[in-house]
């Protein structure tokens, strides 16, 4: 049979795999088989590439045996590295390998362009012009998800920002560009194309330094999307469809749902990408009444035994803590006495989109106990006990009433509309935003001051001498 | 280089696929929003079939070496991607 043919086929069969795949994973039922569906069209279609080996241009042909050990080589390396750090990374740390991963596939986009760049066939300018798109979103993609890799992972812990950073970075994006009009005006030009793939990763180091950790599942989802673009880009330069059609679902995908992450911290992409949190707006200017109580760890768990309905709100300390695990066994223990439990998870908790249900999943917790901001929000009005773990700005009633915050306007779980309110808290610092939390202050509310992890191996004595 | 993707076929495939996207993506419950950003990082793994293909076309040492550095990129893309997709739906359970 033809390869050609073959190579089409299987290509065809892998775009139709994926949109089944993704289609599965929009319901807990059926995602775990979607996975494994867009798993075997990658796979089949990876295998039926080598069969490209049969219509290598001329000019490659010497090399078709190097050519073909070199990507044998690769294939293995890349596979059994990505499977062996796929297996043993933590929850807690999903955020950054998803990033990781996702940085290599920008990589391997720009790669292809710099190959196509370097090739004979490649001198139609407005294929050169389109290459060079898909290498500079790509490139950034990158370099920016590396950058958000080093800082998910605590390798770089500073925010950098330096003064006129905006002027700089729209400096370096221009001089990439103008760059990348010289490659197409004089055809190419090694020096050139180096140049240009320099700037393109230099700009994606820039833009992803100065954001801080809780705008990250914005730019995490960004970057998925972006990938997902220079990927189909570039497989308009190759002319293969499968390419195309993947990268654009992935790129139109990730673009929804970085605006609905971005729509759910009433903050435009924008603003997350190019305006320091905090550091353009004023803090607000109400001074907050009262101060905060303090409770101890047993009284607050001896009041959650005794209550009718407890709603749970996780934030990014409880990843921080790794307390997820002792959470469900608590909650296992409250349910025991007859306690009804939930938990209520704001989109942009944690450092990435569904963050949180994911730690929580991993402990156990099963999925039609978690509840999104919109459909759990009202029972906060007839719940016993709101009890927030590691959130902060999630649950400030400042974003209803203080038109003057920072973060007016974003939609908030309504924790102080419960009779009572424990925060886990390490200290009596500020949230992300910088701003007081006025529910800290509430006369309902009182704070367990700790680490998530002690404080809940506290809950869980305290529980348990009642007996049952 | 065979040529299938003329014009405006390409926009046409470009758009319905994007259409495809946003159906997708807009009926996902939030809960599911990291295995669903991981699956769609997988499935843009598949890049490493364009690697390839440019490895395979490569003519010079330099063309080699970047070809070899893009599959060994995409092949992490995919490989990584589904690894920790297939991990963390594996954990979402419903009650008993």
């Amino acid at each position: 049979m033809n390869p050609k043919l073959i190579i089409d086929a299987t290509d065809f069969a892998a775009a139709l795999l994926f949109i089944l795949g993704l289609k599965r994973m929009s319901s807990p039922v059926t995602a775990r088989s979607g996975i494994v569906v867009a798993g075997w069209g990658v796979l089949v279609a990876t295998l039926a590439s080598f069969l490209e080996a049969f219509g290598v241009s001329p000019l490659a042909q010497p090399h078709l045996g190097l050519n073909l050990t070199l990507g044998i080589a690769a294939l293995l390396i890349g596979v059994s590295w990505a499977w062996w750090s796929g297996e043993r990374v933590a929850m807690t740390a999903m955020p950054q390998m998803v990033a990781l991963y996702n940085g290599m596939g920008g990589g391997a986009a720009a790669c292809i362009a710099a190959v196509e760049l370097a090739s004979p066939e490649a001198s139609l300018p407005s294929r050169v012009a389109i290459a060079l798109v898909g290498a500079l979103i790509g490139a950034a993609s990158l370099s920016g998800s590396l950058t958000a890799w080093a800082k998910l992972d605590g390798k770089i812990n500073k925010t950098l920002y330096l003064p006129g950073q905006q002027a700089i970075n729209g400096l370096v994006l221009a001089a990439t560009v103008v760059l990348g009009v010289l490659v197409v005006s004089n055809g190419g030009g090694t020096g050139l194309v180096a140049a240009f793939f320099v700037g393109a990763l230099v700009y994606g180091v820039l833009t992803t330094l100065p954001i801080g950790g809780a705008d990250m599942p914005v730019v995490v989802s960004l970057y998925n999307a972006f990938t997902g673009l220079a990927v189909g880009i570039e497989g308009y330069v190759l002319q293969k469809p499968v390419l195309v059609i993947a990268g654009v679902v992935v790129g139109a995908a990730g673009t929804l749902l970085t605006l609905v992450m971005a729509r759910a911290m009433n903050r435009s992409v924008a603003n997350v990408l190019f305006s320091r949190f905090g550091a353009t707006t004023s803090a607000g200017t109400s001074t907050v009444q009262g101060t905060m109580k303090p409770a101890e760890a047993s009284d607050a768990a001896v009041n959650m035994r005794y209550a009718g309905k407890v709603l749970i709100i996780p934030g990014y300390g409880l990843a921080v803590a790794q307390a997820q695990y002792k959470l469900y066994e608590f909650v296992k223990l409250l349910q025991a006495a007859g306690v009804e439990v939930k938990f209520a998870v704001h989109p942009v908790a944690g450092r990435m989109p569904g963050h949180m249900d994911v730690l929580l999943a991993e402990a156990g917790v099963p999925y039609d106990m978690m509840h999104e901001l919109e459909e759990i929000n009202e029972e906060f009005e007839n719940t016993d006990v709101a009890l927030v773990i590691g959130a902060n700005d999630v649950v400030n009633p400042a974003a209803r009433t203080d038109k003057t915050s920072p973060i007016y306007g974003m939609p908030i779980l309504n924790a102080d509309h419960a009779r009572q309110v424990y925060v886990i808290k390490r200290g009596q610092g500020k949230g992300y935003s910088g701003v007081e939390n006025e529910l800290f202050f509430a006369d309902n509310c009182n704070m367990v001051y700790g680490d998530a992890q002690a404080v809940l191996v506290k809950f869980i004595a305290a529980v348990k001498e009642l007996g049952q | 280089m065979e040529t299938t993707l003329v014009g405006f076929i390409a926009l046409y495939i470009v758009m319905l696929a994007a259409f495809t996207g946003i159906e997708i993506i807009s009926r996902v419950p939030a809960i599911l929003h990291t295995p669903l950003m991981s699956g769609s990082n997988f499935v843009h793994g598949i890049v490493v079939v364009g690697a390839l293909y440019a490895l395979l076309n490569a003519a010079t040492p330099a063309q080699q070496v970047v070809g070899f550095i893009g599959v060994l990129l995409g092949a992490g893309n995919a490989a990584g991607g589904y690894v920790v997709t297939k991990r963390m739906l594996a954990m979402f359970k419903a009650s008993r």
